[in-house]
């Protein structure tokens, strides 16, 4: 009889794999990814997959929990098309496979680099176990990098290659980094950390194409100058993967369209992670983290298993660069006020985001408690006093915040 | 290798072999011992590698602050011996430690 066929291995269809079992469903379960790496941790390609040329990829979970929770891993294998009428994917192998509800976790993929000279070689994206080890393997010999792209993949990158000993600088045409990432004044303060280290950071820069010979890039031409590069990153986001569900017929609007509880146009195919386009707060949003994966697959596994249930998670994210810890709480857009709070020596430690006095977002820097407080007061919709989020002391803010929830 | 012993949430005691310089939590999850998720892959972030130790802990190495900090605020009961085993290296001085698993 046909079970559940999960497309896409990645921190989602990984983790609804699991779920499912640990929701008691008993049918089959067959993930399957054209990603020919066994099922792996993706923040850490951009850092510790880089710092020795051996470092080995960090499994979700080990080949044995998936052989004991009866879950078909079929790697290196792309799924060419879904047949809704008959239930049936067809696999590139040539065989069919039957489904009762299929899963779209095709995740995203790089943006592409449109500039001319993109296809010189020393041109590297970074969303790949694949890329990583291309990029690894060049990187012995390369002293200068150019980094296309100031959001968190491009800043991680550039931090960990400078700390490397490498000379890196960070391109980025809006006039700000991080900008649909973070505030501006987390932005400034990342910017500030990564100068100190060495970093050199041109926003608002106007990028004309990518310069080099057969076989190699020599840098990339800004309007008024070149930069010199041995190697240059792109890390310029992501676009959901939604060529499967757009051929099927799926609703599609930057990401596959689905309801609250994940499903798409079709009751027989339910879509979640970087790809699936969700309602929140009577908007569409599409996230790409491991949060809202992983959140969202635990929620559908619920669903799958008989007992529906509608996906709200407050969203969080983090992103390691260099010695930098950002995490993000929530969703500061449409914020209209925040409050600030610094460290002893003066660096901005928090942001606290509210929209009609409201806190929506907090975020910070080398500052894990306040992070995940906020996670359980924005959970609750509980917004501290504002002298209190001025001082930052998440120890005063809690007992604050159980004094209210208790 | 060193010896590790991992309580499930279940109450399942299983014992498992880590290699030296690895985390903890990368050795449970190889193992794929129960609850534990390790959301963010050991970046001290998620505390869903959560665990108590319940024997042998003398050779743990000291917390750090983001470890500390992590785990005073996450929404789980923090106890005394309350560790993020991401941020736990394994050496041979932790043979035979007994950590009790807090589930996620």
């Amino acid at each position: 009889m046909a079970g559940i066929v999960i497309v896409g291995a990645g921190h989602a269809g990984s983790q609804l794999a699991i779920s499912l079992r640990d929701e008691g469903y008993e049918g089959t379960i067959d993930l399957i990814s054209a990603d020919p790496d066994h099922p792996y941790h993706k923040p850490p390609l951009s850092k510790s997959f880089m710092k020795t040329p051996d470092a080995a990829l960090q499994p979700l979970r080990a080949q044995q929990v998936f052989d004991d929770k009866r879950i078909t891993l079929r790697l290196g294998q792309r799924v060419l098309g879904i047949d809704r009428e008959k239930c049936r994917v067809r696999l590139a192998d040539g065989h069919p496979l039957d489904y009762a509800t299929l899963v779209l976790a095709t995740g995203t993929e790089a943006r592409p680099l449109t500039l001319p000279g993109n296809d010189h070689a020393g041109v590297f994206t970074l969303r790949t176990a694949a890329d990583a080890r291309r990029l690894r393997a060049a990187l012995p010999g390369a002293q200068r990098v150019v980094v296309i792209g100031g959001g968190f993949i491009g800043l991680e990158t550039a931090a960990m290659l400078s700390a490397r000993g490498l000379d890196v600088a960070v391109v980025e045409i809006a006039p700000r980094l991080l900008g649909r990432a973070a505030s501006a004044a987390m932005a400034s303060a990342v910017e500030h950390a990564l100068i100190e280290t060495g970093v050199r950071v041109l926003a608002g820069a106007k990028i004309e194409r990518i310069v080099g010979k057969p076989g190699r890039v020599d840098g990339v031409l800004l309007e008024n100058r070149t930069l010199p590069a041995d190697l240059v990153i792109a890390g310029i986001g992501a676009v959901p993967v939604v060529g499967l569900a757009e051929d099927a017929g799926l609703s599609v609007d930057n990401g596959i369209v689905v309801d609250a509880h994940l499903a798409t146009s079709d009751p027989a195919i339910f879509a979640l992670g970087d790809c699936a386009s969700f309602p929140m707060d009577g908007a569409r949003m599409r996230l790409e983290s491991v949060q809202n994966a992983t959140d969202q697959a635990r929620t559908l596994a619920k669903t799958l298993s008989g007992r529906p249930a509608d996906y709200s998670a407050v969203p969080w994210f983090w992103s390691d660069i260099g010695t930098l810890k950002l995490q993000i709480a929530g969703l500061s857009a449409g914020a209209d006020a925040s409050v600030e709070s610094f460290t002893p020596e003066g660096r901005l430690k928090s942001v606290y985001h509210l929209r009609a006095g409201q806190l929506i977002a907090v975020e910070t820097i080398n500052s894990g408690g306040e992070h995940m407080l906020a996670r359980q007061m924005l959970a609750a919709g509980f917004t501290p006093a504002t002298d209190l989020m001025r001082q930052g002391d998440p120890r005063a803010i809690k007992a604050a915040f159980q004094g209210i929830v208790a | 290798m060193v010896k590790l012993t991992f309580i499930e949430p279940s109450g399942n005691r299983r014992e498992i072999e880590a290699v030296p310089g690895q985390s903890a939590m990368l050795a449970a999850t190889a193992a794929g011992i129960a609850g534990i998720a390790a959301e963010c892959g050991g970046s001290c972030v998620c505390a869903t590698c959560h665990c108590r130790v319940v024997e042998q802990g003398e050779g743990l190495p000291e917390m750090e602050d983001a470890e500390r900090d992590t785990l005073e605020f996450t929404s789980d009961a923090m106890g005394e011996t309350s560790r993020l085993t991401c941020q736990i290296e394994v050496t041979s001085a932790l043979e035979g430690i007994v950590f009790e698993v807090v589930g996620h």
